[in-house]
């Protein structure tokens, strides 16, 4: 159990100082993030009643896709120098790894939502009418459903050819039931129409059952070379 | 395989028109659909089919990543059998009793919880550690044509009964769209994927997938649902010669889907033999008869000059 947390925080600073240093998924998911929004934007030109119904969906369709392009990087900076090998070869548990990717992804992906919800805020003109505090557990437990998915996703698509186009055709079909849950409860708190509890509930279930599959299976994914 | 197949087919072949003559002329016309209920006899078997199919797949995923060690093969096998005598005694409990639809009896469930066990132990008996993995691309390539299917005769009947093509928020339409997606992207994960372990990754997929499926399912369940509710089992307002039609017919299909799966099982069969063959046969070469070839070979990739 030692080895496990020495080896995960050993990975997650690591990764964690890269990232402070290079910036390179942060910079890259929140221009990405931003050209969303504005695409959106124009796109749609909603009174802020109707907003509060969509903004939910755009909110989370934004971060789906801003979190592909950090989840991409994740595992493709292992891969220069071997580093994937010389893992697969110590006898360091896989899981550790595992945590620790994930934690550094839900990291950037919140530091980004954290950014670009005043951004939603502004160009909405949002005005929560349910209880704002739900909010957080949403954001929470919806960006663990992403990252942790994604996170596994993206190990197994670094087997695939072409695989920063291999991660959204493996992940999205799966995320379906929690992107459902994260709209739902967005639009259900904005809008202050109908209690969230069911699908603050939901999105608990998936991250249970799903943490619980990938912490399982990655031993399988990390050795199938 | 060559002599059995003709007969195989052609004993299909008959069945599907009998069951064509069933469902078009035989089975009396619905009092308020008319005659547009008709596709029920393909709608309705071709999704069982497929479900069916994708039960089987996920099945034999299952049984491939328990192969990877004889312990987890043990311990897999005690879960499966834990669960059928869960699903086997689980339904005559009087408050599980209580939430199960009307018309569905407790002795029906717990029958088809055996029958899913013991697919499961037939599976393992029946396809050695190296099959399992062809059983799985089999099942699940023809699990996609089925829903295809489903999903294309389903708004074909949706349109004219209820008067639009699809209803978004339904339990079992996205249940099953979601279903079709997964498998898809399990097809493009072996299509993409060039290692040798590609049958590995494949096999976490679908379970990835059969974890998703009953999220998706609960995750409607709070919406109001436009489906009607399962005919078999759930209410019993269909006609007995209609119902007479139905399983004729999901027989026929179930007769098709098989054929084809077992061609297709053969046919990638041979294929990695053929590859394995290929892949022994450039070990084997000698140093001289390379060098020779190599040697034939040089004016060829000059080109001409």
């Amino acid at each position: 159990m030692n080895l496990f947390w020495s080896i995960m925080l050993a990975t997650l600073a690591k990764d964690i100082r890269l990232e402070w240093r290079s910036k390179d998924a942060l910079n890259a998911m929140l221009f990405f993030s931003l050209l969303v929004v504005v695409i959106f934007v124009f796109s749609f030109d909603p009174l802020a009643e109707e907003s509060r119904h969509i903004v939910g969906g755009l909110v989370w369709v934004a971060f789906l896709f801003a979190a592909v392009v950090a989840l991409n990087q994740t595992w493709a900076r292992e891969l220069r120098n071997q580093v994937l090998d010389a893992y697969r070869v110590s006898p360091a548990p896989a899981t550790a790894l595992f945590v620790a990717k994930v934690l550094g992804n839900f990291l950037f992906v919140s530091v980004l939502e954290a950014l670009m919800t005043p951004l939603f805020v502004i160009f909405y003109n949002l005005h929560v009418l349910g209880p704002a505090w739900q909010l957080i557990p949403v954001a929470l437990l919806g960006t663990w459903a992403l990252v942790v998915n994604g996170t596994f996703f993206a190990a197994m698509s670094l087997r695939t050819r072409s695989r920063e186009l291999m991660l959204p055709l493996l992940l999205f079909p799966v995320s379906i039931p929690a992107v459902l849950g994260m709209v739902a409860a967005t639009t259900s708190i904005l809008t202050g129409e109908n209690p969230a509890h069911f699908y603050i509930v939901l999105l608990l279930t998936y991250d249970v059952v799903f943490t619980t599959a990938c912490i399982g299976l990655f031993d399988t994914v990390l050795q199938a070379e | 395989m060559k002599k059995a197949f003709p007969i195989l087919a052609g004993l299909t072949a008959i069945f599907l028109a009998y069951a064509f003559y069933q469902a078009m002329f035989v089975a009396p016309t619905d009092f308020a659909q008319g005659d547009v209920y008709r596709i029920i006899y393909y709608h309705v078997p071709s999704a069982w089919t497929a479900f069916l199919l994708f039960f089987i797949n996920f099945l034999a995923s299952v049984q491939y990543l328990a192969n990877a060690k004889p312990s987890w093969r043990r311990a897999v096998n005690w879960v499966v059998v834990l669960l059928g005598i869960v699903g086997f005694i689980a339904p005559f409990v009087p408050q599980v009793r209580a939430q199960l639809p009307t018309g569905m009896y407790p002795s029906s469930v717990a029958t088809t919880a055996l029958i899913l066990v013991g697919l499961y132990f037939l599976i393992a008996r029946f396809f050695p550690e190296q099959n399992v993995d062809l059983l799985a691309v089999t099942t699940a390539e023809v699990g996609v044509v089925f829903c295809t299917i489903v999903l294309i005769t389903g708004p074909i009947w949706a349109r004219p009964v209820w008067g639009i093509w699809w209803a978004p928020g339904d339990i079992r339409l996205t249940s099953t769209l979601v279903l079709w997606l997964i498998y898809v992207s399990y097809l493009v994960l072996r299509r993409f994927s060039d290692s040798a372990q590609t049958q590995k990754l494949a096999a976490v997929l679908a379970v990835f997938g059969a974890l998703d499926v009953p999220l998706v399912y609960f995750s409607i369940w709070f919406f109001r649902t436009q489906h009607p509710q399962p005919v078999i089992g759930g209410g019993g307002s269909m006609d007995p010669r209609m119902l007479h039609t139905l399983l004729i017919s999901w027989m026929a299909f179930l007769c098709f889907a098989y054929l084809i799966c077992w061609s297709r099982f053969q046919l990638e069969r041979l294929r990695r033999e053929v590859e394995e063959a290929e892949a022994l046969e450039s070990l084997l070469e000698t140093p001289s008869s390379s060098a020779q070839i190599s040697k034939a070979r040089v004016p060829l990739s000059r080109g001409p000059q």
